[in-house]
């Protein structure tokens, strides 16, 4: 299988390739891809946090402040498209450019090509989505889950809103068979399927979630859109069909999405913790199985998001087993990565700080998880303060933690020097302390019965709402922190130790000098 | 002895931490007014206390082992990575935990489901943006009207003091007897609404085109208050809920006055022609229907 590497990049060692911005125009090298991508889920990143500023700051104080309720609206909902289409995806896929290939000791991807074209469409995605609010109507206000019949009132931002969505749709499809087609076919020689480091397994289970779900996406955003302007009537009870029906496909997509968008950061966790802990991963064959039973499971639980559209008890019965059932494949992970930690060597980097942080705050994300899993309790909490906490705690916690640690591991592999440790441990602590402060009080604001998506609320939920809002304000300007740290670890004329980190056993940093080369692996290294 | 001792002083701190939860506070739902709300509540609670003991069990093992087993204190790291045994424990106990959760919670659900032989039924219907109420079986039936929000502009525009009971108060309440079953229909005119009063542990969608229903009996008289919990446009935050329970023999006064005056000055639900909107809204309906 190895063997087709010599043909894929037939170039040898030539690094030449055009300078400015056509360098990045038409590269095809995995790596300037992977920069690219990383870069730009940074600027969708600041994109989507202007935009929660701008709700956290309408919800400092009931009244309306300085958002109308519509523009509020299309606040929230360019929000959640932006920080889960925009922002984690591909920041997740520009970690898989990056290290994938450097990982099974490939050259680069399978499909060198397509994948400039997968990145390159982000672009015009994105720039739809944004200008959107400048075009008359508005922006999209039906929310990140543009249910119909709400969905098919809005004007033109509606409608560029769903090409955006098909557009990033095609982007991550294209991407996706790509990550298979390297994982399956160019892995080097000895490097066996259950010898791939944790992140390689847990990208190639999420490939094949997005290949699952992202059509299924594509059909429903397709179907909305000849309702709009086609006469259909799929969604419109008037003409025959079901508005729930919407809700039913694009769930069967939104389910999967968010295991999507966590199982990548199970993976960078996976490498990080190990590494830390000088102590080989425990339980490696069960967090791969663990991963699987997460991904399989994750297709059978969509209706937990519709218990309050109502199904029959059979139905709200069925999916609420299911989805419990997801707390124990979690759980291993949980268990197995605190088993890793147990007599090892640890040391407290700072990738090592993030992994940690995200195993505590992604567990108690888990646990409201679970409660709202249970249907009863569902019926009270949905819709309401407490699933926007849930969802926070494992979006944000959850996933970009592990991307923030991910992203300190491997910067001295990826710029060749080193990031600043005090500024990296004071980017964590400020993260944490600032990431609760906003999103734990509003578990509270849940139960005491605040809706979610509304732009002014009863004086009972004040307090809770300005302390949420001062943590979220806190929460953002330290991101600014962030881009300060990579801009000097960048500058900085310091190279970095060739393995920065002793407890390190993957091939990028057993195989490759630091910085990592333009062109990595032309002859793939022997894998015992 | 002791371990009397320590037993009692667990159970005390227990006690304690569950009342310093106590009922009505801001910190968890609100006071369950209704069997199913009281279910969901208790539910709740013993959920809690199941994740708080997992988090304590497997975090101070993490945290343990964070303290101890450093680089910095010369700890040497093993190096063990496998135990079939431990494995299956950790799948096996989570399980036995889940089905303690599954269980009553299968219980509640079956009793929410059971919308069967209500004492009377109420229709609701969700406007962009307000609701509309038809009483349609049991004592009050022909009772029609709109429930629209009351509190007013100024106070939204901080134009003026905030009201006690600010973006939750409406001109008509939906008046229902204490104690009796009731089933409430609900569809919406327009987009997705969802009608949810949290005391009562009721929360539904109210789909256009399309009838779903639940039903609640109020514990005890009060007003109880809720909000449409499905983004439905640009005022989804102005239309909340109140339901008015009340002792019987006052509903049957309310009933039957709200009905005199109804034949006196018929402003129902079909016939609200001043209201243009609201005509071409229920034009729309027969549309629909």
């Amino acid at each position: 299988m190895a063997a087709v590497h010599g043909d894929v990049h037939g170039h040898g060692h030539d690094d030449h390739h055009p300078t400015g911005i056509m360098r990045w125009v038409t590269t095809t090298n995995h790596k300037d891809i992977g920069t690219m991508y990383l870069w730009f889920s940074l600027t969708m990143f600041f994109t989507g946090g202007f935009l929660a500023m701008g709700i956290r700051a309408e919800l400092f104080q009931p009244g309306i402040q300085i958002l109308e309720p519509e523009l509020f609206n299309s606040f929230t909902t360019l929000h959640g498209l932006i920080m889960v289409f925009g922002a984690i995806m591909p920041a997740f896929v520009g970690f898989a450019n990056w290290q994938v290939p450097m990982m099974i000791g490939a050259p680069d991807m399978a499909f060198a090509r397509m994948n400039n074209w997968s990145f390159w469409l982000l672009i015009p995605a994105a720039l739809l989505l944004i200008s959107s609010f400048f075009v008359p109507g508005g922006a999209a206000a039906g929310g990140w889950t543009f249910y119909p019949p709400l969905s098919t009132q809005g004007g033109l931002g509606v409608d560029m809103m769903l090409f955006a969505v098909h557009i990033l749709g095609a982007s991550s499809i294209m991407g996706s068979i790509n990550i298979i087609t390297t994982i399956l076919n160019m892995r080097a020689p000895g490097m066996t399927l259950m010898k791939m480091p944790l992140f390689v397994w847990t990208w190639l289970i999420t490939a094949y979630l997005l290949v699952l779900a992202m059509p299924v996406l594509a059909g429903v955003v397709t179907m909305l859109i000849t309702d709009r302007h086609f006469d259909t009537s799929f969604f419109n009870a008037a003409g025959g069909g079901d508005p729930v029906l919407f809700q039913h496909i694009f769930w069967f997509f939104g389910h999967p999405e968010v295991y999507i968008m966590i199982l990548p950061a199970f993976g960078i966790v996976s490498e990080i913790i190990p590494t830390f802990s000088r102590k080989p991963l425990f339980g490696y064959s069960s967090m791969v199985y663990a991963t699987a039973s997460i991904a399989i499971l994750s297709c059978i639980v969509w209706a937990h998001h519709m218990f309050t559209a109502g199904m029959p008890t059979v139905g709200q019965l069925f999916f609420m087993y299911a989805t419990m059932l997801i707390a124990v494949p979690t759980g291993v992970k949980v268990f197995n990565w605190t088993a890793t930690m147990w007599r090892g060597a640890m040391s407290f980097e700072t990738p090592m700080l993030f992994a940690i942080g995200f195993i505590f705050l992604f567990v108690i994300g888990g646990f409201s998880g679970v409660i709202c899993a249970i249907v009863p309790i569902d019926i009270q909490v949905q819709d309401t303060y407490y699933v926007i906490a849930h969802f926070h705690y494992v979006l944000v916690s959850g996933a970009l933690f592990a991307l923030f640690g991910g992203a300190y591991y491997w910067l001295p592999k990826w710029t060749g020097h080193m990031y600043d440790e005090t500024l990296g441990k004071l980017h964590f602590w400020l993260s944490m302390i600032f990431f609760n402060m906003a999103f734990f009080v509003q578990h509270f604001l849940g139960l005491a019965g605040m809706p979610r998506r509304i732009p002014d609320y009863a004086l009972q939920f004040a307090d809770f709402n300005m302390i949420s809002s001062l943590g979220a304000f806190g929460f953002g300007l330290t991101q600014l922190l962030f881009v300060y740290i990579v801009i000097k670890c960048i500058r900085s004329k310091e190279p970095a130790p060739e393995k920065p980190w002793e407890g390190a056993t993957t091939l990028e940093w057993t195989h490759l000098p630091t910085p990592a080369p333009y062109h990595s692996f032309e002859t793939p290294p022997v894998v015992k | 002895m002791r371990n009397k001792l320590v037993a009692t002083l667990a159970g005390v701190a227990a006690l304690a931490l569950y009342s310093s939860m106590a009922v009505g506070s801001k910190y968890n739902f609100q006071e369950p007014q209704s069997v199913i709300a009281q279910d969901i509540y208790d539910q709740h609670i013993m959920l809690l206390w199941i994740c708080l003991a997992i988090f304590v069990v497997v975090f101070g093992v993490m945290f343990y082992s964070i303290l101890k087993h450093r680089k910095s204190l010369g700890y040497k790291a093993a190096n063990f990575h496998h135990s079939t045994t431990a494995e299956v424990i950790w799948t096996v106990i989570p399980c036995f935990i889940l089905i303690v959760m599954a269980w009553p919670a299968t219980k509640t659900v079956i009793a929410m489901k059971d919308t069967s032989s209500p004492d009377m039924t109420i229709k609701a219907t969700g406007y962009q943006w307000m609701w509309g109420y038809d009483y349609l079986q049991g004592e009050g039936e022909g009772i029609s009207f709109y429930s629209k929000l009351s509190t007013p502009r100024a106070q939204l525009e901080n134009k003026e003091a905030k009201g006690e009971n600010y973006l939750l108060e409406v001109d008509n309440h939906v008046v229902v007897p204490v104690g009796k079953k009731v089933r409430v229909i609900l569809t919406a005119n327009d987009v997705i609404h969802a009608w949810w009063v949290p005391a009562l542990g009721v929360k539904q969608d109210a789909i256009p085109g399309f009838i779903r229903d639940v039903w609640f009996a109020a514990d005890a008289p009060g007003i109880y208050r809720g909000q449409c919990a499905e983004l439905c446009g640009k005022d989804h935050g102005y239309m909340p809920i109140v339901v008015e329970v009340l002792e019987e023999d006052a509903y049957s006064e309310w009933a039957a006055e709200k009905l005199a005056s109804m034949k006196k000055n018929p402003v129902n639900l079909a016939s609200a022609a001043d209201d243009v909107d609201v005509a071409e809204a229920a034009e729309k309906d027969s549309e629909n229907n």
